[in-house]
C-alpha cells in the first residue's frame, strides 16, 4: 500500500461543507415540500434559503478554482478503463478481483465517477439552481418578462431535480465504501490521502 | 409567530428594547424630554378640537321634543348639513355599484338574516339616519328628518327606540312595548345631547353597525360591541390604551360622505400610502397607509412579496369575533313559528345565545371564528329579488368575483353567513316576508306566522306577484372580514397555510409550497431513491457476504 496526495485542502473544506448543505437543504426542502414537519414552514425556509445562497457562495469560489487549478479536466468522461470499473462493481468486487483503477493526482477519479459527478455538475446542479433561484424570486418574474413560467412548473422541475440530487446522495455514501478499503476513501476525503495498490 | 427570522426575534426584541432604554436614560440625564413626552406634548395642538362649544349656543339652549326639532336648531348654522347627509348611503339606503351596475343598499338588497326591508321599516329603520320612515311614504328630501344626534352625541345618552322609525324614545318605554320584563328606554334629554355634540366616536357608529342583523355581532362577525372599548389583543388600531383609532381614521370622511364601503370592497389598493396630492382620499384599506411592502426590512422579505397575492387581513385577522361576542353564522328561517323542542318559545345555548326563536327559527352562533378563505377582486354581485335562483343548490345572496389568474384579485378572509329562507316555489325568487307590524299579514303580528299571508305582502310591497306557494331554500353570504386586526405575533404563522391541510385547502387552480404536490413526481421520486437505497444495501450485504471467500 502506498499513500498518495488526492485532494487538496479547499477540495476537501468545499466537499464537506457542500455535503452538509446538501443535507441540510434536503431535509429542509422536503420540509418545504410538505412531506413532514420538523422546523416548521417559515424556519425550513429560512434556512434552506439561508444555505442555498451560502452554497452559491461555494460554488462561485469552486467553479473558480476548478479553471484557475485546471482541476475541471478530472471530469471529462473517458471510455478508459469505462467497461472493467462496471464489470468491477457488478461481480469483481465480490470475487476479490483486484480495482482496475488506480488513482493518481492527475485522475483522481474513475470513469464511473467522473461520468456521475458531470451528471451531478451539468444536469442536476443547474436543474436545481435555475429552478431554486426562479423559485425564490417567483415575484419577480413579471418584471423580467417570464410570464410564461408558473410557480407549479417550476416547483416540478425543483422536487424533481431534488430527488435526482437525493438518488445521487444515497449512491454517493455508498460508494464511498467502494475504495481499497471501505473507509480508504473516506479517509481521502479528510486527510487528502489516499490508499492505492503499489 | 409572523415576524420570526432567522437570528430569532427575542435578540432583537431585546436589543430594541435595550436601546429604547438606553436612549430614555441619556435623555433623562441630557434634561431633554423623551420621545414620548415629545409625542404628548404635541398631540393637544394636533389633536382634532372643536373651535365651537356647543353648550353656548343660544339655539341649542332649550328643551326639544322631538329629534327633528333638534335637527332643525342645528341646521340654523350647519344650513349645508343636512343636503349633505341626503346624497349618503346612510340616509338613501340605496347604493350605486358601478362595477356591477347592480342597485344595492338596504332598501333593495334581500339577505339571509332578517331578509329585507320593505314592509318592515319601523324596526329596521331605527338604524337610519333620520326620523320617520315607517312606511314607503317617507320624504327623503326632508332636511329636519336628518338624525344629527345618533351620529354627534358624546353624552352616551342618546338611543333610538328599536321600533321607533329612526326616533328616540321621548318618554320612557320598554322594547316589546308594555313588556314589562322588556329593556327600558328612557326619555332622551335632547337638549342636553344637543349641546354636547362633537365628533362621532366608535361607539356611535357602533350603535348601528355593532348591531346589524338585529343583535349584537350578528352581522359582521368582525364587528361588535367589544370594538367599543377594545384592548390591543382584539385590534391593535383601536386599541383604547394605544392607538384609539375611531372608526373614521380610516373611514376618511368628507362632507358627511363617509369612504370604505363593503359593497364595493376595494381588493387591492395598489395606490398605496395617500398623501396630500396622491391617492383616493379614503383611508380605508390596509395600504392607505401601510402601502405594498408594510413590512420592515427585518422581517422576512417572504412577508412583502405575499402582498401581491394575499390581502392583508388574511393573516392579520386570524380569527373574527374574538372580543367574546358570538356572531351568528346560521339562521333557519324554516323553523320559525314553530316552538323548541320543550315546547318553548326561545331556546337559549348555555352562554345566552337564543339558539331557537318562535319569530325567527333555528339560529347557531360562533366565537373565534377561522374565516373562509377565497379569491376576491372586489367584485360583488347580489342575488337580487328580479334574479331568478335555482333552489336545488344553495343560493348565493353574494357571489365573490375573482380567481388565482384575474388581475387584482387576492386572497381574502370572508364570513360565510348560512342559512334557509322562504322563497316562491314557482317564481323561483326570493321571499320577502312582511315581518314586523300589527297588521293581520305581519308575521310576528296579526299574521299569526303564516308565510303565505308574510310573503304576498312583502313581496308586493316590491311590486312582486307571489304564487302563493313557498318554500325554503339553502342560502349563503359572504361578508369580508377586515376590523379585529391583531398584534403581528398573533398573524398566522406560515405553516397554517402552506401545509396539507391547512387554511388554504379550500382554494384552487394555483400551486402554493407545501400544500400541494405532483402524486406522480412524488411516487416515482420516492420509488427511485427507495430502489436505490435497497440497491446499495444489497451490494453492501453481498459484499459482507462474499468476503469469507475472498480473504
Amino acid at each position: 500500500m502506498q499513500k498518495i496526495y488526492i485532494f487538496k485542502r479547499f477540495e476537501r473544506f468545499w466537499h464537506w461543507s457542500q455535503a452538509l448543505l446538501i443535507m441540510v437543504m434536503g431535509v429542509t426542502g422536503f420540509e418545504i415540500h410538505g412531506t413532514y414537519a420538523l422546523f416548521g414552514f417559515e424556519q425550513a425556509s429560512n434556512i434552506h434559503t439561508t444555505a442555498a445562497w451560502a452554497l452559491i457562495v461555494l460554488w462561485v469560489f469552486a467553479i473558480f478554482w476548478h479553471f484557475t487549478t485546471g482541476e475541471w479536466k478530472q471530469y471529462v468522461p473517458t471510455s478508459e478503463k469505462l467497461v472493467a470499473m462496471t464489470q468491477y462493481y457488478i461481480t469483481g468486487v465480490f470475487s476479490g478481483a483486484p480495482h482496475p483503477y488506480r488513482q493518481t493526482t492527475v485522475r483522481k477519479h474513475n470513469p464511473l465517477q467522473r461520468i456521475a459527478y458531470l451528471f451531478v455538475k451539468l444536469i442536476i446542479n443547474p436543474l436545481i439552481w435555475v429552478s431554486g433561484l426562479l423559485y425564490l424570486y417567483y415575484t419577480s418574474w413579471d418584471a423580467w418578462g417570464l410570464t410564461m413560467l408558473t410557480l407549479g412548473g417550476v416547483a416540478l422541475v425543483h422536487t424533481a431535480a431534488a430527488f435526482l440530487m437525493l438518488i445521487f446522495f444515497i449512491v454517493h455514501i455508498y460508494f464511498a465504501t467502494m475504495g481499497v478499503t471501505p473507509t480508504s476513501h473516506i479517509k481521502a476525503m479528510i486527510t487528502g490521502y489516499e490508499e492505492v495498490e503499489e | 409567530m409572523m415576524f420570526r427570522t432567522f437570528s430569532g426575534p427575542v435578540t432583537k426584541h431585546c436589543r430594541l428594547f435595550a436601546i429604547g432604554v438606553m436612549t430614555a436614560v441619556v435623555s433623562v440625564l441630557a434634561g431633554q424630554p423623551s420621545a414620548a413626552e415629545q409625542v404628548a406634548a404635541a398631540t393637544p395642538m394636533l389633536a382634532l378640537g372643536s373651535t365651537a362649544d356647543h353648550s353656548q349656543f343660544e339655539a341649542l339652549n332649550k328643551d326639544f321634543k322631538t329629534g327633528p326639532e333638534v335637527t332643525a336648531a342645528c341646521l340654523s348654522c350647519h344650513n349645508q348639513a343636512a343636503k349633505q347627509l341626503h346624497k349618503t348611503t346612510h340616509w338613501t339606503w340605496a347604493f350605486e355599484n358601478e362595477l356591477t351596475d347592480q342597485t344595492l343598499g338596504k332598501k333593495n338588497v334581500v339577505n339571509n338574516f332578517c331578509v329585507a326591508t320593505a314592509t318592515n321599516w319601523p324596526r329596521c329603520t331605527s338604524c337610519h339616519i333620520g326620523y320617520g320612515w315607517k312606511n314607503d311614504k317617507f320624504d327623503f328630501s326632508s332636511e329636519k328628518s336628518v338624525d344629527c344626534l345618533v351620529c354627534h352625541d358624546t353624552t352616551g345618552t342618546y338611543k333610538k327606540y328599536p321600533a321607533g322609525a329612526g326616533h328616540p324614545a321621548y318618554k320612557d318605554k320598554t322594547f316589546p312595548p308594555n313588556d314589562p320584563k322588556g329593556k327600558m328606554f328612557k326619555a332622551v334629554n335632547l337638549g342636553k345631547v344637543a349641546r354636547n355634540v362633537g365628533t362621532p366616536s366608535r361607539k356611535n357608529c357602533g350603535a348601528c353597525h355593532f348591531y346589524g342583523g338585529g343583535g349584537n355581532g350578528v352581522k359582521h362577525g368582525d364587528l361588535d360591541s367589544t370594538l367599543g372599548m377594545p384592548d390591543k389583543a382584539l385590534d391593535v388600531h383601536m386599541d383604547k390604551d394605544g392607538l384609539n383609532f375611531n372608526c373614521q381614521d380610516c373611514h376618511t370622511t368628507g362632507s358627511h360622505e363617509v369612504s370604505g364601503s363593503r359593497y364595493v370592497t376595494k381588493a387591492v389598493d395598489t395606490s398605496g400610502i395617500d398623501v396630500p396630492g396622491r391617492g383616493d382620499k379614503s383611508r380605508a384599506t390596509c395600504e392607505s397607509c401601510h402601502g405594498m411592502t408594510p413590512h420592515p426590512e427585518s422581517a422576512n422579505v417572504k412577508l412583502n412579496e405575499h402582498t401581491d397575492k394575499v390581502a392583508c387581513p388574511t393573516c392579520h385577522v386570524p380569527e373574527f369575533a374574538r372580543g367574546g361576542r358570538k356572531t351568528k353564522t346560521y339562521w333557519d328561517w324554516s323553523k320559525a313559528g314553530q316552538k323548541g323542542e320543550g315546547g318553548q318559545k326561545i331556546v337559549k345555548d348555555k352562554d345566552g345565545y337564543d339558539i331557537h326563536h318562535i319569530k325567527k327559527g333555528l339560529f347557531e352562533w360562533q366565537a373565534n371564528v377561522v374565516p373562509t378563505y377565497r379569491w376576491f377582486d372586489g367584485e360583488i354581485r347580489y342575488s337580487l329579488l328580479q334574479d331568478k335562483i335555482d333552489p336545488s343548490g344553495v343560493v348565493p345572496i353574494n357571489s365573490i368575483g375573482g380567481s388565482y389568474d384575474e388581475p387584482g384579485s387576492r386572497i381574502w378572509p370572508f364570513k360565510v353567513m348560512r342559512g334557509q329562507q322562504p322563497y316562491d316555489k314557482k317564481n323561483l325568487v326570493l321571499g320577502v316576508p312582511h315581518l314586523f307590524g300589527k297588521d293581520e299579514n305581519a308575521f310576528w303580528g296579526g299574521g299569526k306566522f303564516d308565510w303565505n299571508k308574510a310573503l304576498a305582502a312583502g313581496l308586493a310591497a316590491r311590486g312582486i306577484e307571489y304564487s302563493g306557494e313557498y318554500g325554503f331554500v339553502d342560502s349563503e353570504y359572504y361578508w369580508p372580514i377586515t376590523h379585529m386586526v391583531a398584534p403581528k405575533d398573533k398573524a398566522l404563522e406560515c405553516d397554517q397555510c402552506h401545509a396539507r391541510d391547512g387554511r388554504l385547502a379550500g382554494l384552487d387552480g394555483f400551486y402554493m409550497p407545501g400544500r400541494d404536490t405532483y402524486p406522480l413526481l412524488d411516487t416515482i421520486g420516492w420509488l427511485l431513491a427507495a430502489l436505490s437505497l435497497a440497491g446499495v444495501l444489497g451490494h453492501g450485504a453481498l459484499r459482507i457476504v462474499t468476503q469469507g471467500k475472498r480473504d
